[in-house]
């Protein structure tokens, strides 16, 4: 399979890329691990005129923490994620995510960015994003605003973005003491998307929940944040009737269609065991005892 | 459409072309540069037959343009072994049986390479993980596993 023809750009700094941007308005797309964006031009699916090659810019590979925030950039890949250890130790979730993206191959090209701004509600990162209450910070010629995430998703494949915006920071809140989190997910196999997937972000103080984020993965056109089921567990202490009861709600907020990954009613109650799972872990992990 | 003179340090060897922008890594590869060891095999980023490390990284060439390899380098199979002699990765799938038809056995030779050298003494469960994008539609993934141990325990070149 080969893609249609296309020019091809590799800027070497952010401003000389939103120009092209700019000049080449919706002709014009970003290419950054390619993992999604390659497969869909070989198959045609997508046929840009011009294709801006953002891997060549510098200073846009980075994890660290700064400002109260994880601060992610736009280059860096799901494999730089999972080697992490300041993600594995303080953002648990989103090393469950990075691991379970495709496989190890597709994981040293793909970016965390990329798999937020391509907006697949099969994708990954969305849901663990509004679990995490992240921001995401868009670069485009009138300079850098930020978008929350919850106001980041549109519909399918479309967000906020504008066509020359390139999103160049993702934004985790530093978590609270007491804090845990997990993402657990059903696939046929290393590589598919979830038949259904659940993220969990929980934070605890004297036996009860203070905070809780949860985020549904491809049971619905969009990325869903359960907000009735966390609402369930603020405030209540973090028992398994809680659990349960908030499972049972996050399973009735899933909006899933039947595909090959299953019908409804079996991505629902994966969703409702899912979430009660994810939970425990998240308890135990904001215990320290994970 | 326009064309675009590339150089790709390929096993140690600058190697130029004039590509468009749509090649395929692995179309450059294989076509324009004779060097039919990568293969390709679903052709959907889903098999790994097409591995090649760029700048050290396994990643899918299926999946990745030529002129994103400009002035970087890229590995293959090819470069496996030096003067005649069998890298340990190679030997290891010999004298494991690490293949039957041979499809994925590049890709997998490939991936094997980065892993040994980001992990030199992996589990069992590291090299099914480290393996799992790679499919193999043959072997039931025994021998190659056994394969990569053998590599593991020679020392490397
Ligand atoms: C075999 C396979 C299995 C996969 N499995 C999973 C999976 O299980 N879960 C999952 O979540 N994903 C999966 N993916 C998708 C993969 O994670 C994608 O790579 C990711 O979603 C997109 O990231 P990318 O960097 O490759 O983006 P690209 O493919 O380069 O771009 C994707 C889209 O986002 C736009 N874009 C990219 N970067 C930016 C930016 N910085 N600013 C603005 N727009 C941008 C591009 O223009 C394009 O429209 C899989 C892919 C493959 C090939
Ligand atoms: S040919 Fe590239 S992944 Fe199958
Ligand atoms: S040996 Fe035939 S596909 Fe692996």
């Amino acid at each position: 399979m080969i893609p249609a023809s296309f020019d091809y750009s590799s800027p070497k700094t952010l401003s000389e890329a939103i120009s092209l941007l700019q000049q080449h308005g919706a002709d014009a797309k970003i290419l950054s691990g390619g993992q999604s964006l390659i497969p869909l031009m070989k198959l045609r699916m997508a046929a840009p005129k011009h294709v801006v090659d953002i891997n060549g810019i510098d200073g846009l590979a980075y994890i660290k923490e700064s400002g109260g925030f994880l601060t992610i950039g736009a280059l860096t890949r799901e494999a730089d994620v999972d080697a992490s250890q300041l993600v594995h130790d303080r953002y648990p979730l989103l090393a469950d995510t990075a691991g379970v993206i495709g496989d190890p191959l597709v994981r040293n090209l793909a970016t965390v960015a990329g798999n937020l701004a391509h907006a697949d509600p099969a994708n990954d990162h969305p849901a663990t994003m509004l679990a995490l209450g992240a921001s995401v910070v868009a670069t485009g010629p009138k300079g850098a605003r930020t978008i929350a995430i919850s106001d980041f998703f549109t519909g399918i494949f479309t967000t906020t973005l504008a066509p020359d915006e390139i999103l160049t920071e993702i934004r985790v809140p530093m978590p609270q003491a007491g804090s845990g989190g997990a993402y657990l997910k059903v696939e046929r196999k290393v590589g598919d998307f979830a038949a259904a997937a659940v993220a969990v972000q929980i934070t605890l103080d004297g036996g009860s929940f203070t905070s809780a984020g949860i985020g549904l993965t491809n049971v619905g056109p969009m990325p869903i944040k359960a907000t009735r089921a966390e609402k369930a567990l603020v405030g209540k202490p973090a028992v398994e009737s809680t659990i349960v009861e908030a499972a049972r709600i996050a399973a009735e907020e899933a909006d899933p269609a039947e595909d090959l990954r299953g019908s409804v009613d079996y991505k629902r109650s994966l969703v409702r065991v899912l979430t009660a799972r994810a939970l425990r872990l998240a308890i135990t992990r904001a215990k320290g005892e994970h | 459409m326009t064309t675009r003179k590339i150089t790709v340090n390929v096993n140690g060897t600058p190697r130029e072309g004039e590509v468009e922008p749509r090649l395929l890594l692995v179309h450059f590869l294989r076509e324009d540069l004779s060097m039919t060891g990568t293969h390709i095999g679903c052709d959907t980023t889903s098999c790994g037959a097409c591995t090649v490390l760029l700048d050290g990284k396994a990643i899918k060439s299926c999946t990745a343009f030529a002129v994103q390899a400009d002035g970087r380098e890229v590995m293959t199979v090819e470069g496996l072994e030096k003067d005649g002699k069998l890298d340990r990765i190679q030997e290891g799938f010999h004298q494991e049986h690490g293949l039957q038809c041979g499809f994925c056995t590049p890709g997998m030779m490939m991936t094997t390479y980065a892993l040994l050298k980001n992990n030199p003494s992996p589990s069992e469960h590291d090299i099914r993980w480290g393996i799992s994008g790679n499919l193999c539609r043959c072997t039931g993934y025994v021998n190659i596993v056994k394969a990569i141990q053998y590599a593991a325990q020679k020392p490397a070149e």
